[in-house]
């Protein structure tokens, strides 16, 4: 290389351009920072390599939050999807889950749009190679061909893409997803700063040509009649479109006995792939293994987008040979005639062990440096982003000299993922579940904002309007909830026919407004005859009310756990307690809380192998 | 600290008083609600503090113990935090059952140690103190652990294990179900689960029923009986047990694997180890082997060493004499009925240990020996820690709270909430029965998901 490069300054460098890079190159941003992006292709930014969906339970709640928050996704999305559900609507509020199927074209397309329109921000196509630390801290990057960026802070967006290869049968391919380019130096850097990689692994189904597909033989999925936006900024008016269907059909004995009879040519059980695949996404042959005694299983068509007649096969990931393929594929009904225009195939990726990070993603090592996305170990566009932001924001605030911003437990799914990711023995790509937050009846997708726009609010992400209307809107709610509790109807005709009316037990005596929205058969709305005092609301001030009302036991309930839960959280540990000098502590423990340094106490305890006895001892060792 | 804790705070047996400490905000609250005075009129709350006050324990309309209270409060007490002590009539039972009334009415079983913790974290303690109590915690906890595990049946422990395996598939069929609602349906689930919520009700209440009656856990000074072949041990085993006053708890019936006698001498409980050992072959160390004989002795809190006095001492003698020491013994001079070819003098002196002489065959010098076992027992040489009662009372809270969670579950179904409603009480029923085996929740649901129900793409 010539003496000659090119150097330039920015506050920050997002390596990445996917829902990670995206969010945290919009955050840093907005928040003022000067920015740079880079991608080894811009035309594949907020690329959607695998399934063409956003949302879905639990991660519909994430992009809600990230909304809440002042992220982009949720925005995104309700300009661009072609389908939208609210799933589990017949459940209990806590779980109803967004998810909408996606124009991948038009998703990418519209986040470019909103990057290159974006003050401060600079997108930019290039291989980061190697990253430059002075004493312990991140002064800039340097490129494939040799330009240094110094800078203040780097967020790692890489997902998949570190030393990435795809295979399928006994072909392997050393690129990134979908032919792209891999990004092969990185990796190296990132060892030479004692940071250890682990190798992971996941999949994707093939895409079909839609005219080759006979939907006659599948069944027709609507979406909802009335779409619920992803966005709280967005309205509702906006996303009522003409929507595109999805397409349901089954697997069979033959699609399973094609797939036993070429097990030994999967890549996956010849020992050819060596990452760590995700439990909850297998492939099909994995599926057919484990689950031997299920003799169909269930295949989703999805649109890739308008743009092209490409269809997602959900429910068929596979790294088999491209002759099995074929024959798997065309054993399912609807698909005899299918013609693949992207065969499946597993990819292999480099990532960190995430216990590497403080929950403000900021890498416990190297001062400045944050990291988000599946490069911390974790799967999905939405688990991606939720990390890409909160990087973001704590790379900005970092800089800015802020209080960086960390979300606990209790206050949103986001806190759950990023605490489960820094916290616990993690060996596989980490997806969000509904069941990985124990208080779920408060991280509702339907209260994020209320739970999130104050915090969007103090980083700088969120408006002060915004911020009022979310003031006036608690206000409302607890002025409702007030007088419900207060307004009494006695034994009257027109109550009792209302009750009789929707199999409600009759009053013997009077009671308040309240007490009835509490029985499972009556609403807020239903009732709404017999309150001759209610005030003209907003729907969401009136689902807030109804829900707080009526599942109030249960709230307030976890409510008391949260409060527990703050106590140890709120005793921090100090950056440089050395454990070796709390005596009795267990080898184990003493181990384990070395390898983590949590942050408080509250980390500490849901670490594994530490135990409540060394809980105790801690406390008495710190409360000295 | 917000929760208010008790704990029997006397090594249980070491006296004929026992002391039921309890410390936190709630305790006068706590303290009135189970406390009578004579006339019936006074309040705890508004007697002045460090005050002590004659009356009665009551579980509801059960008279449980007459007692004195002493108030003291905050912060001129040991932890530093409103404390009441009960100073009960000793005696096991009795101990426990006060507890018992004052954990249902609003104290939290104390973890080990947490009374020293509570005071030091108050500023009650120096902060030199910080490592000592620190060794108290941690060795306390692992004590508290293996008497936890060593408690518990085989069978009980099989039981919990099986209703949790049966809990955990059942939240994880729900989780799944949530997670991806495309996949798997909850139609018609609410009556399945209504049904096995019943059976495991049903299951959990029986478990503390036998808990009541103390079957669950094995209480009682550890004792074995040592002595060459043919020294008499069956006899006198077959004495004390066969005794009027004695109460036998014959628990062999229901597992194979439990080898033990219990006998109750006026309130005292002994747990008899290996009595098939003793009763089969007549010869202890024989048939389990040296070593593990030795073990059993160092487990032991007393060692009764039966001595035929009728034939010399000889190597058997001499070794059981070594495993002796630095134990609690007492050493029985048995058939006094016959001829004596041991000098017993010599023999207290070489033992080092109380000799009795008894003749089990014409059963005599047995009311010697329980006196001699009471004394002990009062005096305090023999105590077994109380730990003991504190796991105890620890599963009996966490069997109470996990059937506390499923009426939560049973009422949720009745009132036709939402599934994942279920769970959330699921979950904790699931984990307040692992705190009996020991067992800490991880990453079990989310293992249970991915192993039994197919998810995803």
């Amino acid at each position: 290389m010539s003496g000659k490069t090119l150097t330039e300054n920015y506050d920050v460098v997002v390596v990445g351009a996917g829902h990670a890079g995206c969010e945290a190159s919009l955050a840093c941003a907005r928040l003022g920072l000067s920015t740079i992006m880079f991608t080894v292709s811009v035309d594949s930014i907020a690329l959607m390599p695998c399934n063409p969906n956003i949302g879905g339970s639990s991660k519909g709640h994430l992009v809600k939050e990230l909304d809440a928050l002042g992220g982009e996704m949720g925005k995104n999305i309700d300009k661009t999807f072609i389908q939208s559900k609210m799933l589990n609507c017949s459940k209990g509020p806590a779980v109803h889950s967004l998810r909408a199927q996606a124009d991948k074209q038009a998703y990418s397309n519209e986040m470019r749009k909103t990057l290159e329109n974006t003050e401060n921000l600079t997108v930019k196509q290039g291989e980061i190679t190697e990253l430059l630390v002075e004493n312990n801290e991140i002064v800039g990057v340097k490129t494939y061909s040799g330009a240094t960026y110094l800078c203040k802070a780097v967020v790692l967006c890489t997902g998949t893409y570190l030393k990435a290869r795809c295979i399928y049968g006994d072909i392997s391919n050393y690129t990134g997803p979908n032919g792209l380019q891999a990004a092969n130096y990185l990796t190296d850097s990132l060892k030479s700063l004692g940071i250890e990689m682990r190798r992971f692994k996941t999949g994707t189904p093939a895409r079909i040509a839609g005219n080759s597909i006979d939907y006659s033989k599948m069944e027709e999925q609507f979406g909802d009649k009335k779409v619920v936006p992803f966005s709280f900024s967005t309205n509702p008016e906006d996303v009522q479109i003409e929507q595109k269907s999805c397409w349901l059909t089954y697997t069979n004995e033959k699609t399973h006995e094609i797939i036993r009879a070429n097990l030994d040519r999967s890549p996956l059980y010849s020992g050819m792939i060596e990452g760590t695949g995700p439990r909850y996404c297998p492939s099909i042959e994995d599926k057919v293994v484990r689950f031997a005694d299920k003799n169909r299983h269930q295949v989703f068509i999805e649109p890739e987008g308008l743009y092209t007649n490409e269809m997602y096969i959900g429910g068929m990931s596979s790294s088999l040979p491209e002759d099995v393929q074929y024959a798997m594929y065309r054993s399912v009904p609807g698909l005899e005639n299918a013609r693949i225009v992207k065969n499946a195939y597993a990819i292999e990726y480099d990532c960190i062990n995430p216990r590497e990070l403080y929950p403000t993603l900021e890498f416990k090592k190297i001062k400045g440096l944050f990291s988000a996305g599946q490069f911390n170990g974790s799967s999905g566009y939405e688990e991606a982003a939720a990390q890409g932001l909160i990087a973001g924001i704590n790379a900005a605030m970092e800089i800015k000299g802020q209080e960086q911003l960390i979300l606990d437990r209790s206050e949103a799914y986001i806190g759950v993922l990023i605490d489960d990711l820094v916290t616990k023995e993690n060996n596989e790509p980490y997806r969000m579940m509904t069941s990985r937050a124990e208080y779920r009846l408060l991280l509702r997708q339907d209260n994020a904002d209320l739970r999130l726009r104050k915090k969007g609010y103090q980083v700088g992400l969120i408006d002060e309007d915004t911020y009022q209307s979310i003031l006036r809107k608690e206000e409302l709610i607890e002025q409702e909830i007030a007088r419900l509790e207060q307004a009494t109807v006695g034994t009257s005709k027109e109550v009792q026919e209302l009750l009789e009316k929707h199999g409600s037990t009759l009053l013997k005596s009077g009671t308040t407004l309240a007490e009835l929205i509490r029985r499972p058969e009556l609403t807020y709305e239903i009732i709404k005859p017999i309150d001759k005092n209610r005030p003209e609301l907003p729907w969401d001030v009136q689902e807030q009310v109804d829900i707080n009302i009526k599942y109030d036991g249960y709230i307030k309930r976890q409510m008391k756990q949260v409060e527990q839960f703050k106590k140890l959280e709120a005793k921090k540990i100090p950056e440089n307690i050395d454990y070796s000098k709390v005596g009795s502590l267990r080898i184990e423990a003493r181990q384990k809380l070395e390898a983590y340094r949590p942050v408080s106490i509250g980390q500490a305890s849901r670490i594994s192998g530490v135990s409540p006895a060394d809980i105790s001892v801690l406390l008495v060792y710190l409360g000295g | 600290m917000s929760t208010t804790i008790a704990a029997i705070s006397t090594a249980v047996s070491s006296s004929g008083i026992g002391i039921i400490r309890i410390s936190g905000p709630e305790s006068m609250e706590v303290i009135d609600r189970i406390y009578r005075s004579k006339n019936g009129k006074k309040k705890i709350k508004e007697v002045s503090t460090h005050t002590i006050h004659y009356g009665y324990i009551y579980d509801k309309d059960e008279l449980i113990d007459e007692v004195l209270v002493m108030i003291m409060k905050a912060p001129r007490t040991f932890t530093g935090e409103d404390t009441v002590e009960i100073d009960c009539h000793g005696g096991v039972f009795t101990c426990k059952k006060v507890l018992e009334t004052v954990l249902k009415n609003g104290a939290k079983i104390a973890e080990p140690g947490e009374f020293t913790k509570r005071a030091f974290l108050n500023g009650r303690l120096d902060l030199s103190q910080a490592e000592a109590v620190m060794d108290v915690i941690q060795s306390k906890n692992e004590y508290a652990l293996k008497s936890s595990m060593e408690q518990l049946k085989g069978s009980v422990h099989r039981a919990i294990k099986e209703i949790r395996s049966k809990l955990i598939y059942h939240i994880a069929y729900i989780e799944s179900a949530l997670d991806d609602p495309e996949h798997i349906s909850l139609d018609g689930y609410a009556e399945e689960l209504d049904s096995v919520v019943g059976d495991i009700q049903f299951q959990i209440k029986h478990l503390l029923d036998t808990a009541e009656d103390g079957k669950i856990m094995q209480e009682g000074i550890k004792t074995v009986i040592l002595g060459k072949p043919n020294a008499g041990k069956s006899s006198l085993l077959n004495l004390m047990v066969g005794e009027e006053k004695a109460i036998v708890t014959d628990i062999a019936g229901t597992t194979r694997d439990i080898l033990e006698e219990y006998i109750s001498l006026h309130g005292i409980t002994l747990r008899i180890i290996d009595t098939a050992g003793i009763r089969d072959t007549e010869d202890i160390v024989e048939k389990i082997g040296v070593n593990r004989a030795k073990q059993i002795a160092d487990d032991a809190d007393l060692i009764l060493f039966v001595v035929d006095s009728s034939r010399k001492m000889d190597e058997n003698d001499e070794m059981i004499i070594e495993m002796l020491q630095n134990k609690n013994a007492i050493v029985l001079y048995n058939k006094t009925d016959l001829e004596s070819a041991v000098d017993i003098e010599m023999l207290q002196e070489k033992t080092g240990h109380p000799v009795i002489p008894i003749s089990a065959k014409e059963e005599r010098g047995i009311d010697e020996l329980e006196e001699k076992i009471r004394e002990m027992f009062f005096t305090g040489n023999i105590s077994f820690n109380d730990e003991v009662y504190i796991t105890n009372a620890r599963h009996k809270e966490a069997l109470r709270e996990a059937l506390e969670s499923l009426n939560m579950v049973e009422k949720s179904i009745q009132m036709g909430m939402p599934e994942d409603f279920y769970s959330i009480d699921l979950m904790s029923a699931y984990e307040n029965l692992g705190k009996i085996t020991g067992e800490s929740v991880g990453e079990d649901l989310v293992n249970e998901i991915f192993s039994k129900f197919c998810m995803g793409k």
